[in-house]
């Protein structure tokens, strides 16, 4: 009876919030907020509109602009706020559509443009910014991550050793330590990471915190939940709002049956719709919470279908766990873990993937990734889990 | 407990979740009515703010009075981003009323305004050129959606595709009706369950009523009679899915697509298991009306997931019942000469029985699957 209740009252409000969308309206009340913005008087965004100010003057002033797309690019990260990302294109308009662009620009463009998942265009500019500056470590550090993302293991790995003689030693070990842990080399490169890691007190605290959310999952990839979950709280503790460590902790504790922990974490992230899927999930695991959790599937699904209707593709993985794990429609999440796996070949590409397939009794479909994981030894408990799950699924 | 519920209520009534981060899209809307066209234009507040500044006293909290002082910047600003034209000509653009609305990621203003087209007749194509934001978030993108004679198309502008020419041609409705009966076609075509379930009520018609009660050939149909026969099931079958795919396509009535699948299985059985053990007598016609309506409301889901444009609403439930009949009657047309061949042969004693039993054990298992959303065989 009580079920039913709530049952009826998350299907009325379902309702009522799809309604109170759909149709334009004016505002009774002139005093009414409609909307909140940057506050004028922000510092960051007063030292943004000066920069703008005089760029729009001089346009073609290279240093002015990329500083201002520098800027931007890093709100973009710190907000996990895509608008800027556009911004950040802008202030660098005079150059975008050129082949031939300075290399300041080339490589803020590679950091734009993997932003939006156009990795191969990413690659060609960073080829081209250290056939010039062979020395430039940002790129090679970027060319490692596109590269990885990939899963060109051999030339990322490449590219990170580059590194050795341009950076600080905590960037090479944590940059080839991001391709060996999915690449068979896991345990060994945990620990050199560790170790260094201890060794660069005093690092940049972005690369430390780099660092030790590497190190976390790498702990949880091979089924140590007590040190991961220490290196987890360890870099929250230094950065509690990044996004992706948010992410990661969330996923961690979603698979420790944690869910409780996970609502508690991202009550205040929803604006970003991976933090809000992992916020869903949590809720669906936890008794009396289908008012919050209709509320929080309807408006998952209004994002995606946003995205799709612009047609961005940069978050077909988390809307891949959406389809599969909120909505239930094991077909559609498998299809989009796949045009995701041919973009993306992370361990959680991997793991929608195989999920999905198990889910839609697609044995098949499974193949081609379970073949990368035997290939590459890729050694992670989930994947070990679900590969054997799928083997015993087959053979009966 | 009620004081519960309505705190639950209250709370689940406070929708807007945090608003999303998404990169800026405005949402245009064209509604072609011969000369003129009505449009809608939603564009984010927070862009309009970047663009021009709204927020006029800066603390971030943007009110409706802030909007409403700029209502006359605003449309100025959005429409001097937008171009319609036709052949004849740039069609004129006219601010109408503004209003609010929220999409996923904030308060978007809301411009309504009318374009007037130049020419006598209505324009066969609209040149759309949309450079809104294009200088300040090249990322930005406008998503129009553009009515016309009740056809529906979509376009994304984007600073590499800023101008697009749209055509406004309506599909014949000849090239239309033919799409459907295609569908209708390729539907008959792939669906077992039908097929199963004509076949089997079809298999006695060539013997005659005693024998094939008995299950045994030694009686002799005339081919006139089981032509009849046939004819009387056939028919009796196309009747009742028509009626009931109708009623579905037109919204009259729904049913749960897993309640009609899983009558559909059921309904192979029943018909097959009738070649065995006779269940319907001489009443195969009335078996063949009662679960054809069933059959009616699978169709008309294959229909719905097709997308019934509205404006041809009848023309493609016709052209799609048409081409399930078409489908039907090439089957009736191979199954009748061969098992009016056959009908006095072993194989078509085996066929009356293990046959029927194979197509009663393949459709049972199609019910469980249904029945309880699993998957057993492909």
């Amino acid at each position: 009876m009580k079920s039913s209740i709530r049952w009826l009252a998350s299907a009325l409000c379902t309702g009522l919030c799809s309604t109170s969308l759909a149709t334009p309206y004016i505002p009774k009340d002139g005093a009414a907020v409609i909307e909140q913005l940057p506050r004028r008087a922000d510092a960051t965004q007063t030292e943004l509109r000066r920069l703008r100010t005089q760029l729009n003057a001089q346009p073609q002033d290279l240093a002015l602009a990329t500083s201002l797309a520098q800027r931007y690019i890093g709100l973009s990260r710190s907000e996990t706020d895509p608008r800027y990302l556009g911004y950040a294109q802008a202030a660098l308009a005079p150059w975008w559509q050129s082949a031939a662009a300075p290399v300041a620009v080339r490589l803020l463009r590679a950091t734009i443009l993997q932003s939006t998942h156009q990795f191969n265009a990413a690659l060609q500019d960073l080829d081209a910014v250290i056939a010039q500056q062979p020395g430039n470590a940002q790129a090679w550090l970027t060319r490692a991550t596109v590269l990885t993302v990939q899963g060109n293991y051999a030339a990322a790995s490449a590219s990170c050793a580059r590194l050795s003689s341009l950076a600080a030693q905590l960037v090479t070990v944590t940059c080839l330590a991001n391709v060996a842990g999915v690449n068979g080399r896991a345990e060994k490169s945990e620990q050199l990471l560790d170790l260094t890691l201890q060794r660069s007190a005093g690092a940049a605290p972005e690369m430390e915190n780099w660092a030790l959310t590497l190190l976390a999952e790498m702990a949880a990839r091979r089924g140590d939940a007590t040190v991961a979950e220490r290196r987890y709280r360890q870099a929250l503790a230094q950065q509690p709002r990044d996004s992706y460590l948010l992410g990661a902790w969330s996923d961690f504790l979603l698979d420790q049956q944690r869910p409780q922990e996970v609502i508690a974490l991202l009550q205040g992230e929803q604006r970003i719709d991976a933090l809000l899927l992992r916020y869903a999930l949590a809720l669906q695991a936890v008794p009396g919470q289908q008012a919050a959790l209709a509320r929080a599937t309807t408006e998952l699904a209004a994002r995606f279908n946003a995205a799709m209707q612009r047609g961005d593709t940069v978050h077909q993985r988390e809307q891949a766990r959406f389809a599969l794990l909120l909505q239930h429609n094991a077909p559609q999440a498998l299809q989009l873990a796949q045009k995701n796996w041919a973009v993306q070949k992370e361990v959680a590409d991997m793991r929608i993937v195989l999920e999905a397939a198990l889910a839609a009794r697609d044995f098949e479909a499974a193949q081609p990734v379970l073949g990368w994981i035997a290939t590459n030894k890729v050694q992670d408990v989930a994947l070990q889990a679900l590969a054997a799950r799928l083997a015993a699924r087959k053979a009966t | 407990m009620m004081a519960r519920l309505i705190m639950m209520v209250l709370a689940c009534c406070w929708c807007t979740l945090a608003q999303a981060h998404k990169p800026s899209d405005s949402y245009l809307s064209l509604d072609v009515q011969g000369q003129t066209i009505a449009g809608q234009w939603d564009i984010a507040l927070r862009d309009l703010d970047f663009a021009i500044g709204l927020d006029g006293n800066g603390d971030g909290e943007l009110t409706w009075d802030e909007i409403r002082t700029r209502h006359g910047q605003i449309a100025a600003y959005a429409l001097q981003h937008l171009k319609i034209g036709s052949a004849a000509g740039p069609c004129q653009l006219q601010a109408g009323q503004q209003l609010i609305d929220e999409h996923t990621d904030g308060a978007y203003n809301v411009l309504r305004f009318q374009a007037t087209c130049p020419g006598s007749a209505a324009p066969a194509n609209l040149d759309v050129s949309y450079t809104l934001l294009a200088d300040l978030d090249p990322q930005h993108k406008g998503l129009l959606k553009l009515s016309h004679d009740g056809q529906v198309q979509t376009a994304i502008f984007e600073p590499g595709h800023a101008r697009q020419n749209l055509s406004l041609a309506a599909p014949s409705r000849l090239a239309q009706f033919g799409a459907y009966v295609q569908h209708g076609i390729w539907h008959i075509w792939i669906g077992y369950d039908h097929i199963l379930f004509l076949l089997s009520l079809l298999l006695p018609a060539v013997l005659l009523p005693a024998a094939s009660r008995a299950g045994i050939a030694s009686g002799q149909q005339s081919l006139k009679a089981a032509f009849f026969d046939v004819l009387k099931v056939v028919t009796a079958f196309t009747l009742a899915h028509s009626i009931t795919l109708s009623l579905a396509s037109l919204s009259l009535i729904s049913l749960p697509s897993r309640m009609v699948e899983s009558a559909i299985a059921a309904s192979v059985v029943l018909a097959a298991l009738n070649n065995v053990l006779p269940l319907f007598r001489g009443k195969r016609p009335v078996a063949a009306f009662v679960f054809g309506l069933i059959h009616g409301f699978g169709f008309a889901s294959v229909l719905r997931d097709l997308g019934l444009p509205q404006s041809a609403l009848v023309t493609s439930l016709l052209g799609f019942n048409v081409g399930v009949e078409i489908g039907q009657l090439a089957i009736v047309a191979v199954f009748l000469p061969v098992a009016w061949l056959l009908r006095r042969t072993w194989f078509y004693r085996q066929l009356m029985s293990w046959g029927s039993l194979a197509i009663a054990l393949v459709a049972a298992i199609w019910l469980l699957e249904r029945l309880a959303d699993i998957k057993l065989i492909s």
